[in-house]
């Protein structure tokens, strides 16, 4: 290791270290700092900004350019896109890509809370829409969300967020979805979802309240069994019933052998 | 016995009584998977009837305001609004409608299960045509009594099949358009009088023809006697079993409770068809996911399998696509099952009259071919999930669309030499001397198929 | 311990009785009895203590649980407790009598003849019948006829009153409010502007002042796409003004909802714009006006062609350049449907 490369680690640590820090802090007022306080993106110069730039440059330059300009054919210039997306992208864990072409999905961040607010801060100082504000869902109507969901979303998401599938790519399922999610999703319209800016704030809150409600249903018949529907159904009458009821005429149907 | 004898003495019932009492069963477990069918069928009426106190078969918009608070307030249908309240207002009204429809699934289970036991062991072999050409009438009429009961909620889930059936129905070359307007009253999604005609088919007409089939089915048995596996003592002339009375009559009124508190249990305790979870359908409302009830799931993959091909002449559509998959396959599908009794006389069976079973080994071409066809439909059947199958293993679905196209080719012949040379093989194998006094000699005909060689001793 | 003896010897009379019952052996089985078809070949009395105490304490079980169905069906009817004791129960029960008539009844084996069906005799004797009723009857032709045709007519009537179940379909059989100056509102009702649909936003609309929002023709789907990037149709450009395209809602294929909008934030390295339909993942391409990119459907997806009022308001600019709805024998190809 370089003497250069070295101090390099050694700044780095700090900051993170600095952003860790930072990050505690912050998530000590969850509800109240974090999101609403992003939606005022941090001057420039901001200590924030600067180590988000540095985080950018180490994980997300190679695809997304340096100076976050993008790279034509391997991904898209980031200016104007706004904290938003970086956001989105980022806490849910579809981004870093390890490769461009993959289909960004849910997974583990490699970064840690701290990381991900100074690289939205970063995305978000090069223009674009902030953070939306915390997604208050306690007085949302869920049967207008249903509806809402049903007419917008159900299509890809499946009526009670269980995913599906398009051709070429996967419609996640929503089954860890927070109302942040749900309303940044609807705005940014990540990879090939499209967006629903004729929706109010208060039909996202709806549908983000539906959303919230399909992670437990009212299943009020017993053992929810996916909620997809048939597939599961025809499994449990084939392999539980059908098994089941194979073992008894099994042992009914002859007489004892004498 | 009092009873007795004064219903003997007015109508004269002891010797036919008696009759029943004596009437012999073959020991087989394998015999009861029809009694399985006729159990599931008979929870389904009791659950059934309970359940046409409560529907409304109409679609006029109304605002529910049941006890299931997510969807108070939502706009829907008269008929959705009347399943929401049997399953959340109706004491025990969920119990029956979830064992109503698990033990729709369990009866085709039951069904094609039974079904497979007839093709496999040639018990539709003359003298038992007809009653075969009955029973596969009961599997179509089955299937059509299950899509129509799927339907009648006018949730998400079976509005979407509705309107798919609409359109398989309105691709039949030249009558579609007719038909549908018939059925439906109009256009797609029909008039005020749809929903009563489909309650009155589902509640009434088909269980109706159902349950005359079933006294069809059975009478004739009771005649003919069933059919018998060699090395029960009996032979082509004599048919060896429990009567009756009392074992057999015990045995199979224990599975009537197994088979119905089987049902009860399943309606108890696993969900189905959440109709809540779902909501109301309108033509402009799709989920991703949505399939019918599993014994559809067949069409569905014909469905989706079938390549966009539209029978077209000077710019106007013939044949539309849906009419492949939706329509053409099933016909095929029943036509064959229709012939069988005809393809099994000309290339396996043979001709003549046969009351002793073959094992599935004792005929390989017969098996071979059945579970030819068995693989044809199931790898059809398969394909309709494939959306969910992408959904957990990233094989991109076009790519599952083609291998699919081409298993519905290649598997069927697989599997038919493959079942063939294991049943020759297991025939080959076996050590121990045949069971019972009906020995076989198995020869090879001109055809290429087998047929048991008229040598033993009763069979003269 | 009293307890205890108690219940030892309750079970011991309820064993009793229930052997009692069960074991009546059958009173003399006379010469007298009139001849069974079906003559027992074994016969085995099995009936053993143990194996009836088995049935007794299950059916005992069963009584208990099925008793508590209705319990709970008073006091608490909640759907899991009333299946796990109905069908507890229920199998609890089944369960009994399969023992009982496995191991607590005599076991016997019985043969039974195989009819053999087909009488010859008889047959001729039908024929013969039938020959004599014809006897001294002339005209048989004429009668056949007149009788035949009876028959047809009668047949006919049954079956013709069918037709009261539905009307004929018209030409073509799906309508289409659409026309030249309806405009595009939302499921409240409300006017949709130019300005509200941005690239990559997907909206559901219906046509404005129409009671039936639910025929095949009515619901739409509205996205906007580059100008630079369309590849419509010769003479369909001025019915996608600044790049919006009005689509149906319905695919012609087997008619459910198309809900699915496949569009890329980032073109290069996701699959380009579609409309996708749930059912069998029929996909067509906006860009092209709706032309079928995979999938089942034998017909593109209907467009709908659009213009904008004064205020950037969407409204139709005439009805469908395609038929809606599912296809069907006669529907056409490529032609506009009927702008009536």
């Amino acid at each position: 290791m370089s003497r250069g490369r070295r101090r390099f680690w050694i700044v780095a640590s700090v900051l993170l270290g600095l952003a860790a820090i930072v990050s505690a802090v912050a998530a000590d007022h969850p509800a109240t700092a974090a999101p609403g306080a992003s939606a005022e993106a941090p001057p420039a110069d901001s200590v924030i900004v600067q180590q988000g730039r540095r985080l950018f440059e180490q994980g997300c330059s190679d695809c997304h350019g340096f100076d976050a300009k993008g790279i034509a054919g391997v991904a898209p210039d980031l200016h104007g896109v706004g904290a938003i997306s970086a956001d989105f992208y980022l806490r849910t864990g579809r981004m870093p890509l390890d490769d461009p072409h993959d289909e960004p999905l849910r997974s583990d961040s490699p970064y840690d809370q701290g990381e991900i607010a100074a690289l939205v801060a970063y995305v978000g100082s090069l223009g674009g829409p902030g953070v939306p504000p915390a997604i208050d869902t306690a007085g949302a109507d869920v049967a207008r969300g249903q509806e809402l969901f049903t007419e917008n979303c159900a299509g890809c998401h499946q009526v009670v967020g269980q995913g599906g599938i398009m051709p070429g790519a996967v419609a996640p399922d929503l089954r860890a979805s927070t109302p942040l999610d749900v309303a940044e999703a609807v705005d940014v319209g990540p990879y090939v979802m499209p967006t629903f800016k004729r929706l109010t704030d208060d039909d996202v809150a709806d549908i983000a309240a539906y959303v919230t409600y399909t992670h437990d249903p009212e299943d009020r018949g017993g053992w929810g069994i996916g909620h997809i529907g048939p597939i599961p159904e025809g499994m449990v009458a084939w392999l539980l019933a059908g098994a089941a009821l194979l073992i008894a005429i099994r042992l009914i149907g002859e007489r004892t052998t004498r | 016995m009092p009873a007795m004898s004064a219903l003997d003495e007015r109508l004269g019932v002891s010797p036919g009584a008696r009759k029943l009492m004596r009437y012999v069963f073959p020991d087989h477990w394998s015999f009861m998977l029809g009694e399985v069918a006729l159990y599931s069928f008979v929870v389904l009426v009791l659950t059934g009837i309970f359940l046409t106190f409560f529907y409304v078969p109409s679609d006029a918009t109304t605002v529910y305001q049941g006890s299931y608070d997510p969807l108070v307030g939502a706009s829907m249908g008269e008929q959705f609004r009347s399943v929401l309240h049997i399953s959340f207002d109706v004491p025990a009204g969920l119990l029956m409608r979830q064992t109503h429809h698990w033990a729709a699934n369990v009866f085709i289970v039951a069904i094609v299960l039974h079904a497979l036991r007839i093709l496999l062991t040639g018990a539709y072999r003359k003298p038992r045509e007809l009653n075969y050409w009955i029973g596969v009438t009961m599997v179509g009429l089955a299937l059509l009594e299950g899509f129509l009961g799927y339907s009648l909620g006018d949730d998400l889930l079976s509005g979407m099949g509705l309107v798919i059936a609409y359109s398989v129905a309105l691709a039949i070359p030249f009558l579609g358009e007719y038909l549908t307007f018939l059925v439906w009253g109009g256009e797609y999604p029909g008039t005020t009088d749809f929903w009563p005609r489909l309650e009155i088919a589902h509640a009434l007409i088909i269980p109706v023809v159902i349950a005359g089939l079933i006294g069809l089915h059975l009478v004739q048995i009771m005649r003919q006697h069933h059919t018998q596996f060699a090395g029960g003592g009996g032979s082509e002339k004599k048919v060896v079993g429990t009567p009756t009375w009392p074992g057999y009559a015990l045995r199979s009124l224990g599975l009537f409770a197994i088979v119905a508190g089987l049902l009860f249990l399943l309606g108890g305790l696993v969900q189905i068809n959440p109709i809540w979870e779902w909501g109301p359908y309108e033509t402009w409302l799709s989920t991703n996911g949505a399939q019918p009830d599993w014994y559809l799931g067949w069409l569905i993959g014909g469905l989706r399998l079938m390549p966009p091909l539209e029978l077209q002449v000077g710019g106007y559509t013939v044949v539309p696509t849906p009419f492949w998959g939706g329509l053409l396959f099933p016909t095929i599908v029943f036509g064959i099952l229709y012939a069988w009794p005809f393809i099994g006389r000309r290339f396996f069976d043979g001709p003549g009259k046969h009351n002793v079973l073959d094992r599935p080994r004792d005929n390989p071409t017969r098996t071979g071919a059945v579970l030819a066809l068995t693989a044809w439909v199931f790898t059809i059947f398969a394909a309709g999930a494939a959306d969910r199958l992408y959904f957990r293993t990233f094989i991109p679905y076009e790519a599952q669309v083609w291998f699919f196209r081409g298993m519905a080719f290649v598997l069927p012949v697989i599997v038919f030499f493959v079942a063939r040379r294991l049943a020759r093989e297991l025939q080959r194998r076996e050590t121990h001397p045949l069971r019972g006094t009906s020995a076989r000699i198995v020869r090879r005909t001109e055809t290429g198929g087998f047929e048991r060689a008229r040598a033993s001793p009763e069979e003269g | 311990m009293r307890l205890g003896a108690a219940i030892a010897k309750g079970v011991k009379l309820l064993v009793g009785i229930v052997v009692a019952i069960l074991w009546r052996r059958p009173r003399e089985r006379a010469e007298r009895l009139p001849e069974i078809e079906s003559p027992t070949l074994e016969r085995e009395v099995t009936g053993g203590a143990g194996a009836t105490l088995t049935v007794v304490a299950m059916l005992v079980a069963a009584a208990l649980a099925l008793a508590g169905f209705t319990v709970l069906y008073i006091v608490l009817p909640d759907t899991q407790a009333l299946g796990l004791t109905i069908g507890l129960g229920l199998v609890l029960l089944g369960v009994a009598l399969a023992v009982a008539g496995k191991a607590v009844v005599p076991q016997e084996q019985a043969e039974s003849d195989y009819h053999d069906f087909g009488d010859e005799l008889e047959r001729t004797a039908i024929e013969h019948e039938v020959r004599e009723s014809g006897e001294g009857v002339t005209r048989r032709g004429l009668l056949l006829a007149a009788g035949g045709a009876a028959a047809a007519a009668g047949g006919a009537a049954v079956i013709v009153p069918l037709a009261s179940l539905g009307p004929n379909p018209p030409s073509p059989p799906f309508s289409t409010p659409w026309g030249p100056g309806r405009k595009v509102v939302d499921a409240e009702g409300t006017a949709i502007t130019a300005d509200e649909i941005e690239e990559g936003s997907m909206v559901l609309g219906f046509p404005d002042g129409v009671e039936d929002k639910s025929v095949f023709g009515a619901s739409i789907l509205v996205v906007r796409l580059p100008v630079a990037e369309l590849e419509l149709p010769p003479g369909r450009e001025a019915g996608a003004p600044e790049g919006i395209l009005a689509f149906s809602r319905i695919c012609p294929h087997a008619g459910c909802a198309i809900s699915m909008y496949r569009h890329p934030v980032f073109a290069p390295t996701a699959p380009g714009p579609a409309l996708v339909c749930p059912c069998h993942y029929s996909t067509f391409d906006p860009r092209r006006g709706g032309a079928l990119e995979f999938g089942p459907a034998g017909r593109p997806l209907p467009q709908l062609p659009l213009r904008l009022d004064e205020r950037r308001e969407l409204e139709a600019a005439g009805d469908f350049y395609e038929m809606v709805g599912p296809s069907y024998g006669g529907v056409r190809q490529d032609v506009p449907g009927d702008a009536s």
